[in-house]
């Protein structure tokens, strides 16, 4: 097929083509439609829980911070409504992963890149920028002649591009600031920003988004997509043939003619596409691809030209969704005459769903069941055994007790394990000898060391369990772990 | 791989790179140029940062860089800050007895830390990482003590040393009562066994328990006092128990009352600062035999 080029003929750049290619503008057309207003829907949702979920107060009690969703890095602490994380407990956020990870890979099956389409912050940043480029600067066309009369930078130019500027960075640097609010009391911060008093940390931050949000949605828009971004790859080998992507249905667009001679030749019974090819789907193409190519890396399947072509299809009286979430499989079937099949429930998709109920599950059973107390045990490794002067043998433990809880709590400690034995907790009143009180307070850990004793007699065996009970002699809360008590 | 000379292909409508890897060719498919320009810019930023930050190596070292920066400054400004913030809680450590620092839990985890580590650099090579000890050098997670196990005994003990030559060091030593001629060796086995019989330990057969006894009340008693349970204000070790720095078999008793024993123990005042002694007598204390 392909015919060899003698070099001789290959006189200008595009005829080899270059190796590098500058970036061609896409200058996306404004529409009106169901994808559109779902799209607007999401975006509001989305930057609205982001900018204004900081300021969300939730009560946790006094001493413990009021903001609902707060990431607390120097107590290590993360605090969402009702629940309060641990460093410890990082694995729910592994367990979030999964099922953020598999409810990725379930929209993929169901409805291809609704990520990349509707949700993907790129995205909803860069509509968003899209949005203040055409209240400022007007649509498609204004914005391509503007660019091409390079030479007429009048005032009026220039300050449409110096007002578009301004505002993108207004709202990069808002998106930046609501970010630092997740780290620290909301309005707390809010005044120490407006008054310069907030530390060093939070500016830096706050200029590394706001340069980010700024270059990212104002200027490397679509490219980070194709260029930046591995999902699409990824994607491509987590979809399968019934997943519905916004497809041209080539079955009933081909072959394009325009409006006037698909009139005449319906009339005599020919048969026409639909499609005119007046390129309004690629007009209103954020990433600035023909959709009816066929599934591409470029698209985003945002649905925006599914609008686009549905208004060309009412004004010139034709069925809509010519282009539409739909798959080869029903192209074809249509071809042949068959009616189309939609198959959500499938094997693939009941797999994504059983997981993600597991998981999801799982991590509720847990977060429920969460203990407020724990104690966790290490045994002294040098050394392991004590021999004492009346011949009994001690094992000394580190113990860290954990309370967890909003209030402080008293502690008993008892141990079930040699006959006979005893235990000390270092620095602890001897009020009660046998049985060691110790207060943690609330929301913090203690670290004790405990030491057992136990005589030689009736304990012969070189090694015996020993399991640490730790009561909350106020409220009977209890939890306990087992060790090991070792003779020399 | 062929010479680079591109084909067009008619299929895309693109033309080729002229790669071609055993049949299969390469669409040209151009890289967008801010890559390459970026690509650039990492090159300048490079140079920037060999001029700025020290980079390349020289015979005898490195360039310096204007910025003069060096990690080896950066810790040392670490350290002292870190100097800087334990400065207040060893001042609060310092000032505290030895035994409010028992009973308040931050102070006995900061003395507990800091003794850990400076036993760790300090007492370690004798008293062993874990302070269990070994022959000759006491294990100090037991309860049995030479000098006394209470806090301000243990703290007297690591200021001062034991026969270390200061001038308020603990003294008193085992004396090499074979060496020295007082006891003929017959009698040396005699009163080993006696003092084997003291702990409750098997004696040799037809010892003569009545003359170990009349050797140890003679010589012994001074100092283990009487029925040999030991004198703290001399080191004396209380013979009944069951701990035995040098060993309880016979053959050791003897050698032991034959040529005596006079272990050192190093004063630290002076070399540790009083705060960071508290902290290690806190430590010891804490290891579980203190009284």
């Amino acid at each position: 097929m392909n015919k060899a080029v003698n070099p001789k003929d290959l006189t200008s750049d595009d005829d080899y083509g270059p190796l590098y290619a500058a970036r061609k503008k896409v200058y996306p057309q404004s529409v009106h439609g169901t994808f559109r207003r779902i799209k607007w829907g999401l975006m509001a949702f989305c930057l609205g829980v982001y900018y204004f979920l900081p300021f969300v107060r939730w009560n946790r009690g006094l001493g413990a911070p009021s903001q609902a969703v707060l990431i607390d890095l120097p107590n290590s602490r993360f605090y969402f409504f009702f629940i309060e994380l641990w460093p410890q407990e990082v694995y729910y956020f592994t367990g979030l992963l999964i099922v953020a990870a598999v409810a990725l890979f379930l929209m993929n099956s169901v409805g291809g890149r609704i990520w990349c389409g509707y949700l993907c912050p790129q995205t909803v940043w860069t509509d968003l920028f899209y949005a203040v480029e055409r209240f400022v600067e007007g649509d498609r066309r204004e914005r391509m002649m503007k660019d091409k009369s390079v030479g007429a930078l009048t005032i009026r130019r220039v300050s449409e591009i110096a007002l578009k500027n301004f505002i993108w960075l207004m709202i990069a640097w808002w998106t930046g600031g609501a970010w630092v609010l997740y780290f620290n009391d909301a309005p707390t911060l809010v005044k120490q920003l407006l008054t310069f008093q907030a530390p060093a940390l939070a500016y830096i931050w706050i200029g590394i988004l706001t340069a980010t949000t700024f270059v990212l949605a104002g200027y490397m828009r679509e490219q980070v997509c194709t260029y930046m971004c591995p999902w699409p790859r990824i994607q491509a080998a987590l979809t399968d043939e019934w997943a519905l992507n916004v497809t041209y249905r080539y079955d009933r667009g081909e072959k394009r003619t325009s409006v006037k001679k698909a009139a005449e030749l319906r009339a005599l019974g020919e048969h026409v596409g639909d499609c005119i090819d007046c390129y309004q789907c690629v007009a209103v193409c954020p990433t600035g691809i023909d959709i009816r190519d066929g599934a591409q890396m470029g698209c985003i399947q945002c649905g925006l030209c599914i609008d686009a072509c549905d208004n060309v299809m009412t004004k010139i009286g034709r069925p809509t969704r010519l282009i539409a979430y739909d798959n080869d499989i029903n192209i074809h079937r249509r071809q042949e005459g068959k009616a189309p099949i939609y198959r959500i429930v499938r094997p693939r998709t009941m797999v994504y769903s059983a997981i993600i109920a597991a998981v999801g599950g799982i991590m509720i059973y847990v977060l429920a069941t969460r203990t407020l107390l724990d104690i966790n045990v290490l045994h002294d490794r040098n050394p392991v055994a004590v021999r004492l002067s009346d011949g009994s043998i001690r094992n000394a433990y580190t113990a860290r007790l954990l309370n967890k809880s909003g209030h402080d709590r008293v502690i008993a400690i008892d141990i079930d394990g040699p006959v006979n034995s005893t235990i000390h907790v270092v620095g602890a009143d001897s009020v009660t000898p046998d049985r060691p009180m110790i207060v943690i307070p609330r929301d913090s850990t203690s670290e004790l060391r405990l030491l057992v004793t136990a005589p030689a007699e009736g304990n012969p065996e070189k090694s015996i369990p020993v399991r640490f009970h730790v009561t909350d002699i106020g409220l009977g809360e209890a939890a306990s772990t087992t060790d090991n008590f070792v003779a020399p | 791989m062929s010479e680079h000379q591109g084909e067009f292909d008619s299929v895309t409508g693109r033309s080729t790179t002229g790669h071609e890897w055993d049949g299969i060719k390469e669409l040209n498919t151009p890289l967008p140029r801010w890559w390459v320009i970026t690509f650039y810019l990492t090159i300048v930023w490079a140079i920037g940062y060999w001029i700025v930050y020290p980079a390349w190596p020289l015979i005898s070292g490195n360039t310096r860089g204007v910025l003069g920066y060096s990690s080896r400054a950066d810790v040392a400004v670490e350290l002292a800050n870190l100097d800087k913030i334990r400065g207040d809680k060893m001042v609060a450590l310092g000032a505290a007895s030895l035994a409010d620092i028992e009973k308040d839990p931050a102070l006995l985890a900061l003395a507990r830390a800091k003794g850990k580590t400076v036993f760790g650099d300090n007492c370690a090579p004798c008293h062993g990482s874990g302070a269990a000890g070994a022959k000759g050098f006491p294990n100090l997670n037991d309860d049995d003590w030479l000098w006394g196990g209470t806090l301000d005994q243990i703290m007297q003990t690591i200021q001062f040393g034991a026969r270390s030559g200061h001038a308020k060091t603990h003294e008193g030593q085992m004396l090499a009562f074979g060496k020295d001629g007082v006891l003929k060796p017959d009698e040396i086995v005699t009163v080993a066994n006696y003092v084997r019989s003291l702990a409750g330990l098997p004696t040799r057969n037809g010892y003569d328990a009545a003359k170990g006894g009349k050797i140890f009340d003679d010589n012994c008693v001074a100092c283990h006092g009487d029925g040999g349970k030991g004198n703290q204000e001399l080191g004396a070790p209380n013979l009944t128990d069951k701990i035995w720095l040098y060993g309880s078999d016979e053959a050791t008793l003897i050698e032991t009352i034959t040529n005596g024993r006079a272990g050192v123990m190093p004063a630290w005042e002076g070399r540790l600062d009083p705060a960071t002694i508290k902290a290690m007598a806190v430590y010891v204390h804490s290891l579980g035999g203190g009284k």
